[in-house]
């Protein structure tokens, strides 16, 4: 059955949040998502161009106050 | 009532927790209040860092390692018998020789591992210095070069983030003195869109680069190595090829922690600022096993050690909780073979690398002997 982990990366400035995702997705089974939230104005950007350049899906993203939440989903 | 303490992990992190809670907690070690106990997988203690050094004939050996027993305080009682099954419920640990560890107070500190054999080829086509064998192999592979294509490949996630950088400038430096730096195409590979996790490092790093000759490309997470054909392919869809792969592989928490549905991964889903395990109050988890969005570091053991046991402490004597982490983390940098630099930051403080100096690398080496005060709780 597929999961839903959270990771709180806001404020974390190394390995930062695309870093996490990355680490998260190679543990997780395809279909597990990965609700990655982030306070880093450039993972709102990178996060979606990475999963779109490998092929995972961006389900959600928000902007919260002062942070963005982003939820990737397994593909492959 | 007497207490125990229980340490499972003889690496940084744990060492300095249990040297520290001797010099802290000795009249009740004394009066039999307390008793503390270490589970360790080796006998040998080794300064991991130092393994950077080793492929450029840098550091001796012997200068890596001391006996465990002679590292610890005398006052451990410290078992070659690693964990097997930890039970967060029942307060105890069951160990390889089928001894059973009851507990008061678990200190996890299993540390992380590499696992090149996670990547079709890796093992097979890749060379990597995180460990001693790999080091030594590396070596004799840098001696054996006479130029061609390099690729240093970093995988996430992984510990000592520096490193990939300074095996770079390193590996100029070294290729530059044996005239072969000219007859080398040097490529550094990251897995994210920039050439380090953190900002200011990436964007001090990036005109260096360019300034040596060395090569990169970004959002490059590896896929599969070919040992034949001597090249990498990435998630990404790019392929290079190499005649000397340096890989940092990724990297995995100790088995224990899956085994005992403590984390996947190994990973120990761990309050960022208490260090408590999630849903545990007499846990704590140090160093790289926890699952705290910070670098795995021998600084963050440290850091999180020196926190670990004022609040271990507190709680025996006073029967209160004494203070947080506030994530700091410090690392040298080493910018070649004679020039460093270092970065610190901290949960709300950003990291700002200064200008790279002979002295910072001067005071690296000299680290990495003050290192064995840092694991007996004197620095």
């Amino acid at each position: 059955m597929a999961e839903r982990q959270k990771i709180d990366a806001r404020g974390a400035f190394c390995p930062g949040p695309l870093m996490e995702l990355i680490a998260a997705l190679k543990l997780a089974s395809v279909g597990d998502e990965i609700d990655l939230w982030s306070s880093d104005k450039g993972s709102a950007a990178d996060i979606p161009a990475w999963c779109a350049k490998v092929g995972h899906a961006v389900v959600e993203s928000t902007e919260h106050d002062g942070y963005w939440s982003v939820v990737v989903r397994k593909a492959k | 009532m007497s207490k125990t303490i229980l340490i499972v992990g003889g690496g940084l992190a744990g060492t300095i927790v249990a040297n520290g809670l001797c010099r802290q907690m000795g009249a009740e070690l004394r009066n039999g209040a307390l008793t503390i106990t270490m589970l360790g997988t080796s006998e040998t203690h080794m300064y991991q860092p130092g393994l950077l050094y080793v492929p450029f004939g840098r550091i001796r050996e012997a200068e890596l390692f001391r006996e465990q027993r002679k590292v610890l305080d005398k006052r451990v009682n410290f078992f070659v018998d690693p964990a097997k099954h930890i039970d967060v419920e029942k307060n105890q640990v069951t160990t390889e020789a089928g001894r059973t560890f009851r507990y008061d107070y678990l200190v996890l500190a299993t540390g992380s591992r590499i696992m090149p054999q996670s990547i079709p080829g890796m093992k097979e086509g890749g060379h990597w210095f995180y460990d001693l064998d790999g080091a030594r192999k590396l070596r004799g592979a840098l001696n054996a070069f006479q130029g061609g294509k390099i690729v240093i490949n970093v995988n996430a996630p992984h510990k000592c983030p520096v490193a990939p950088l300074e095996v770079a400038f390193m590996l100029h430096d070294f290729l530059k003195a044996r005239g072969l730096w000219e007859k080398t195409e040097l490529t550094y590979t990251y897995p994210i869109g920039r050439l380090h996790a953190l900002e200011a490092v990436a964007h001090w790093a990036k005109p260096e680069f360019e300034k040596l000759g060395i090569k990169y490309e970004t959002f490059f997470n590896t896929e599969s190595v070919d040992p034949e054909k001597k090249t990498l392919t990435s998630m990404e869809g790019s392929e290079l090829s190499y005649d000397l792969l340096i890989t940092i592989p990724p990297h995995q928490g100790a088995q224990v922690i899956d085994d005992s549905g403590l984390g996947k991964g190994g990973w120990v889903p761990t309050n960022p600022k208490t260090l408590y395990r999630d849903g545990s109050t007499n846990v704590f988890v140090v160093g790289d096993t926890t699952n705290i969005p910070i670098s795995k570091a021998g600084s963050t053991a440290h850091f999180e050690a020196d926190v670990t046991i004022d609040n271990l402490v507190s709680l025996c004597q006073e029967g209160a909780f004494a203070r947080e982490y506030d994530g700091k983390v410090f690392c040298f940098v080493e910018t070649g073979l004679s020039s460093g630099t270092y970065v610190w930051f901290n949960y709300t403080t950003p990291p700002n690398p200064g200008p790279p100096s002979q002295m910072i690398h001067w005071f690296k080496l000299a680290y990495n002997r003050l290192y064995w005060l840092s694991a007996r709780g004197l620095l």
